[in-house]
């Protein structure tokens, strides 16, 4: 399978570890990834902001770069549900429609389409909160949702976690509650956005988890600043780090 | 009008640590109850279909429908009247008590005759107007509009709801008991009760082939403000008919479950006709009703019964207080329908959601709520109704992002790491990220720099 | 134009084009007897239900309601007190103590039981009353809301209400009290028709 790997352009900035392990990991389970050189960015921070226009160009380029791939797989959930679920400014073509269905965040990728079984390199003997964005949940349902109570539980990310050594999962409250990023939400509303990162980071502390783990570092940007200006001890990473293990 | 500083007044009730805590705890616990009930009524989600499905038919036949109720509530001997707007809506009523004499009011909760601004109409008209919903008479006293549409006064704690009532009733300001509480209330507001000459209650339904306008309270206060007095008058907004009884049932099972976690309210009463001896009236209001059934990315939205679940589920609403909204209706709900009145005034509500989608899978009515959140964003923009130096940067970041080679130079220089937000966190002054938030650290290299010269030479 | 020829025409302009109203199913259950249900969710809404009927009405009312000096009874099986329509106005039902009337109809799913005009008289005697009591034959208790609605009262009456439980209110401290504006107990007894 053709596999094309796109990583968001706050990874590619902020995070590029995660980019990193999503790469490795990938290439671990006997993946050909390939990573078009002249990507840039879905265009979600135009088009959730109502700015269609100015997202047009993005996406376009976004599809040019992808359209070869019978796969491609970003590690973002809020990436993966626009990619999939909204990107409409870009013109509609088979080309863009065709990129639009093939777009897995990295979660869905292991989980549905390689079905990975183990991660036999990696080891975490650490009690780690799942934090699993709204975008992942309620867009690529990724996991149950708690409004929906005749639903099956399940929770992809938790699932591969879980095969990880040692790995603990610690509950708590209001679980799929959002962290208050929100794009431009986090600035527009910052006070709001604040409180609501710094109630999800207190009611991790009473799950007595030491990390946060999450498929959306958009998320895990917001809990990590809140957590550092507050002075409180977490650890928080993507997903793929944890199921890349040490790096080689 | 001026644009509501909703961030600005969020602001304010989020740094009111005691009363956001309480108002995030209460709206959460109903949340948990509607979650409880749910889970007994195996077909929940089968009702939310249904219910979905009949206001959808009867919104796009509404005509016939409402031509069918005006004619069945006739037959039963009530008198419909029609209003435009809000002004239509109090002339009439107004009118009706006027020609007879009345100058005394009770009523029970309705926001469409809050949306009309009905009360301070008629009081300044010499109306003594009472309101007989708990929630609704302690905002009444205390010259505040409702903080949300279920409970109007879920803002208050205990504590204040004794302050209030010993300042108006002289009662014991240090109780903290509900039950002393309630009843202070019910000692003052019985006599108004027996003594008013109208009674104006709202409507939860109204049924097409009946007649009936059916409410839906705990206090039973519709049933006295509809049967005490003489003269019943009925406020309906056009979008609360439904057809026959057999799909009343649907709502009723699905309206109280959603709204308090209770399978049904203590009243669920339907009006058809006028008591022996006295008159009903029926006013019919569309105030934006019927322009709001030709928007066709937000007319689903004329599907709501009311029940404010999206308010309790929402993260931002129950951190931000409902009276930050400063409109009649807030939350999820409100930031969908506000903006069709005036988008200038309420340009900046699209904006105050995190698009989670709660608000949506708790709709009894699967309004796609976060969805038109987003939709309305796009008509913000479309209608200039975005700020100037936001319009700029992403117009930049759009060219920016769109040019490969530009974004790299852009995003490698090395002290740029720090100086290049996500676009999304530029859009506004610098530092708001930071007020109460570490930036994220620059990283030593992107992830294309690490790749280019890890991988990219052996030809991937 | 007149405002119902422009709304009309406003409404006939917009309107979106027609969906199909759906068939509602009576979402019928195997479950445990009607009456069982009945009295747990009249319970859950702080209502009583009595099985079965006192041997000695007028003393059961005077046991129950020591303090009650003013009955209304709307039934034939508590003859004494005043009648529904002996109160000259609908404002002087606020000197009842005790309201006894007889539903037609109750609704196991919800605990709740009908009243209409046509069992009240005058309809303020079920809210101004401090206390309530409702007969009900357990035989025409039916399963759910569905088969409630089919009932001709609500069709027919100028007011019919489902009653559940005595008044409440949650808008101060979240929890529901008791009473709110209108009755302070209300109790339901199983007793048959006659």
């Amino acid at each position: 399978m053709r596999v094309g790997l796109m990583i968001p352009c706050y990874v590619d900035v902020f995070y590029p570890e995660v980019g990193i392990a999503t790469l490795e990991l990938l290439e671990k389970l006997g993946v050909e990834v390939e990573y078009p050189f002249d990507q840039t960015c879905c265009g979600q921070p135009m088009a959730n902001s109502g700015y269609a226009g100015d997202a047009r160009a993005t996406e376009e380029l976004l599809v040019r770069n992808f359209a070869k791939f019978e796969y491609v797989v970003i590690p973002s959930g809020s990436c993966a549900h626009h990619i999939r679920n909204k990107m409409t400014a870009a013109a509609a073509t088979p080309e863009r429609d065709h990129v639009r269905s093939r777009t897995f965040d990295l979660v869905e990728f292991l989980h549905d389409v390689l079905r990975a079984s183990e991660f036999p390199w990696a080891e975490f003997p650490r009690r780690v909160a799942v934090h699993t964005s709204c975008s992942a949940i309620r867009g690529l349902h990724e996991e149950s949702m708690s409004e929906r109570v005749h639903d099956a539980e399940f929770s992809k990310p938790k699932s591969l976690l879980r095969k990880v050594k040692g790995l603990e999962i610690a509950e708590f409250d209001r679980a799929d509650e959002c962290c208050g990023f929100g794009g431009t939400f986090a600035v527009n509303e910052e006070a709001v956005s604040v409180k609501m990162g710094v109630d999800k980071l207190d009611f991790v502390a009473k799950g007595r988890a030491d990390c946060v783990v999450s498929s959306d570092m958009s998320c895990l940007m917001h809990l990590q600043g809140c957590a550092k200006r507050l002075g409180r001890n977490l650890s928080f990473l993507h997903i793929a780090q944890v199921l890349n293990g040490p790096r080689a | 009008m001026r644009p509501i500083p909703l961030a600005e007044n969020s602001a304010k009730f989020v740094a009111d640590k005691g009363h956001e805590g309480h108002f995030d705890a209460k709206l959460w616990m109903i949340r948990q109850k509607r979650d409880a009930m749910a889970r007994t009524i195996p077909e929940w989600e089968e009702l939310r279909d249904l219910a979905s499905a009949i206001k959808e038919h009867t919104l796009s036949n509404l005509v016939h429908y409402l031509e069918t109720f005006e004619a069945s509530a006739k037959r039963n001997g009530a008198v419909v009247h029609w209003a435009r707007d809000a002004k239509e809506h109090n002339e009439i009523v107004h009118g009706i008590l006027k020609d007879r004499g009345a100058t005394t009011l009770i009523k029970s909760k309705s926001m469409l005759t809050e949306e009309c601004d009905t009360r301070p109409y008629l009081e300044s008209r010499g109306i003594v107007v009472t309101e007989t919903d708990l929630g609704e008479r302690i905002q009444q006293l205390d010259h505040e509009p409702p903080a949300h549409i279920v409970g109007p006064a879920h803002q208050k704690t205990t504590a204040d709801v004794a302050k209030l009532f010993a300042r108006e009733y002289g009662s014991d300001p240090a109780s903290r008991e509900p039950t002393y509480l309630a009843n202070v209330m019910r000692e003052h507001t019985r006599p108004l009760i027996l003594e008013a000459s109208a009674g104006l209650t709202g409507a939860n339904f109204a049924v097409a082939e009946t007649g009936a306008i059916v409410t839906v309270t705990n206090e039973g206060n519709a049933d006295l403000s509809g049967n005490a007095p003489k003269i019943r008058i009925c406020s309906v907004g056009i979008e609360k008919i439904i057809p026959r009884n057999e799909h009343l049932a649907v709502f009723v099972r699905i309206l109280t479950p959603s709204a308090t976690g209770k399978r049904i309210t203590q009243y669920t009463s339907h009006f058809l006709g006028p008591r022996q001896g006295g008159e009903m009236h029926i006013v019919l209001v569309d105030n934006g009703r019927s322009a709001r059934l030709g928007m066709e990315k937000f007319w689903t939205a004329l599907k709501c019964i009311r029940c404010g679940a999206c308010l309790d589920t929402c993260p931002v609403f129950r951190r931000s207080g409902g009276l930050s909204y400063e409109s009649t209706y807030a939350g999820p709900i409100g930031m969908v329908l506000m903006p069709a009145l005036d988008a200038h005034r309420y340009r900046e509500f699209p904006k105050a959601s995190t698009l989670n989608g709660s608000c949506t899978n708790v709709c009894p009515v699967k309004i796609n709520l976060h969805e038109q959140i987003y939709e309305w964003r796009e008509v913000m923009e479309k209608k200039g109704e975005k700020p100037f130096v936001e319009k700029i940067l992403m117009n930049a970041a759009g060219r920016l992002l769109s040019h490969p080679g530009a974004y790299r130079a852009a995003s490698q220089a090395a002290n740029a790491f720090v100086r290049i937000l996500p676009r999304w966190a530029v859009y506004n002054p610098f530092n708001t990220w930071g007020r109460q938030r570490e930036m994220p650290a620059p990283a030593s290299e992107t992830f294309h720099e690490w790749y280019r010269k890890n991988r990219k030479h052996r030809g991937k | 134009m007149g405002a119902r020829e422009e709304i009309l025409d406003n409404v006939r302009k917009n309107q979106p084009c027609g969906r199909d109203l759906p068939a509602v199913p009576m979402f019928h259950r195997e479950g445990r007897p009607v009456t069982e249900t009945f009295a747990a969710a009249l319970k859950t809404m702080a209502g009583e239900t009595i099985e079965r009927p006192p041997s000695d009405f007028a003393e059961f009312l005077q046991r129950r309601f020591p303090a009650a000096k003013n009955i209304c009874s709307a039934v034939p099986e508590f003859p004494g007190g005043k009648k529904p329509l002996d109160f000259p106005d609908w404002a002087s039902p606020a000197a009842i103590d005790v309201t006894v009337v007889r539903s037609p109809l109750g609704v196991a799913e919800t605990g709740s039981v009908l009243l209409s005009e046509k069992e009240l008289g005058v309809n303020t005697i079920a809210f101004l009353a401090h206390d309530i009591i409702v007969l009900l034959d357990p035989k025409r208790i039916v399963e759910n809301i569905h088969d409630a609605y089919a009932h001709p009262a609500f069709r027919d009456s100028n007011y019919a209400v489902l009653l559940t439980g005595p008044s409440g209110t949650a808008d101060v401290g979240g929890i529901v009290v008791h009473p709110a504006q209108a009755v302070t107990t209300m109790t339901v007894i199983f007793w048959p028709e006659s």
